[in-house]
């Protein structure tokens, strides 16, 4: 690619009172990511920019943003893979508030973490000894499907049940819900399945796929959601262990 | 808004309408093969306790398996929540019931 090839790249900026895309000409590079480009936009162009980001390798889940209107972790997000007709368009995740320009504030996505019970409830003391579980016992192999979960809310802005229902917990929380719903040391099953259970839990799932589209890591949360209707359903109708 | 409770009726009324709707085609099919008018389908329904069941629990399934499918399409596209939307889905399951049951009692009593 040659030194002086650049693109056209639309930013969404807020704060101030104002809000819209501004343009910028970036310079195009080879093994370009997005999270690049918008680096250089606040290096080089405007230095007000924000935008959040951490650890640069698909770890921590910090920098997702809407790239020409899709969801993606912009640090492992080549430009050669999503520029269309030499465009970016970046804007902030969808389904959350933005606090200002790229960034958005992640509070409603971490409170629907906890809402959804989605945290482990040791049943037994620190004391107590190491629980011995297989690892193709099939509640582990459940789990281990759906935890490597980064939080980065990329499933969060990709779910259109979410963009209708606000109230409803998201695939991202159901999914760790999942994962500890198969975890035989928590002692917390019967108050996450109530939660789960009400007005924003996991029955409004239409399974539409979008969050396993969209899941940089390839996570199955609409699988994880599925999971978690049938385990409810077991329960209320006292069907073995939800 | 779909709590577990309305997630589960909606689907017992749908494993309820599934043999039912099967039921009814089976018949239609076999009944019209030589031909029937509107007062013979009329003179084996009328009275027929049987068919008066059938399609009386055919109706009270529908109208609440599409009440809370309306629900929902409401709340989501429309955006109407709380008691507005309770009031909504008690109105179209009570319509459909209405409907439906009238027609139930005109073709079986």
């Amino acid at each position: 690619m040659s030194g002086d090839a650049t693109m056209q790249v639309s930013v969404w900026r807020s704060g101030d009172g104002k809000e819209g895309f501004q343009t910028f000409d970036a310079p195009r590079r080879e093994h370009q990511t997005v999270l690049d480009v918008v680096t250089w936009i606040q290096q080089h162009a405007d230095p007000s920019l924000a935008y959040r980001f951490a650890c640069r390798v698909g770890m921590c889940g910090s920098c997702a943003m809407m790239v020409n209107g899709q969801p993606r972790w912009t640090c492992r997000t080549h430009v050669s893979r999503v520029l269309k007709d030499g465009r970016l368009e970046i804007a902030p995740l969808r389904n959350l508030p933005v606090i200002r320009d790229l960034a958005t504030d992640m509070t409603p996505f971490f409170e629907k973490w906890v809402a959804a019970e989605a945290v482990f409830a040791p049943s037994e003391s620190r004391e107590a000894p190491m629980a011995p579980i297989k690892p193709d016992d099939p509640r582990r192999v459940a789990a281990d499907a759906a935890i490597e979960c980064i939080n980065c809310a990329v499933c969060y802005a990709a779910c259109d049940v979410v963009a209708s229902n606000p109230e409803y917990l998201g695939p991202a929380a159901l999914n760790r819900a999942w994962t500890l719903a198969n975890d035989a040391r928590d002692g917390g099953q019967k108050a996450r399945l109530d939660a789960i259970s009400k007005a924003g839990g996991c029955h409004n799932c239409h399974s539409m796929g979008n969050c396993m589209t969209f899941c940089p890591n390839e996570l199955n949360p609409t699988a994880s959601i599925a999971g978690l209707k049938r385990a409810t359903v077991k329960a209320a109708l006292g069907w073995g262990k939800g | 808004m779909l709590t577990l409770r309305l997630y589960l009726l909606q689907r017992v009324t749908a494993i309820l309408m599934a043999p039912l709707v099967l039921g009814h085609i089976a018949v239609m099919i076999y009944a019209v093969q030589d031909g029937l008018t509107a007062a013979e389908i009329l003179g084996r329904t009328q009275g027929s306790l049987g068919w008066m069941l059938f399609y009386g629990v055919f109706v009270v399934a529908v109208a609440i398996h599409a009440a809370i499918g309306l629900r929902v399409i409401v709340a989501e596209t429309l955006g109407l929540r709380g008691a507005g939307l309770n009031v909504f889905a008690w109105g179209a399951g009570l319509l459909l019931l209405a409907l439906g049951l009238r027609a139930v009692w005109a073709v079986t009593a």
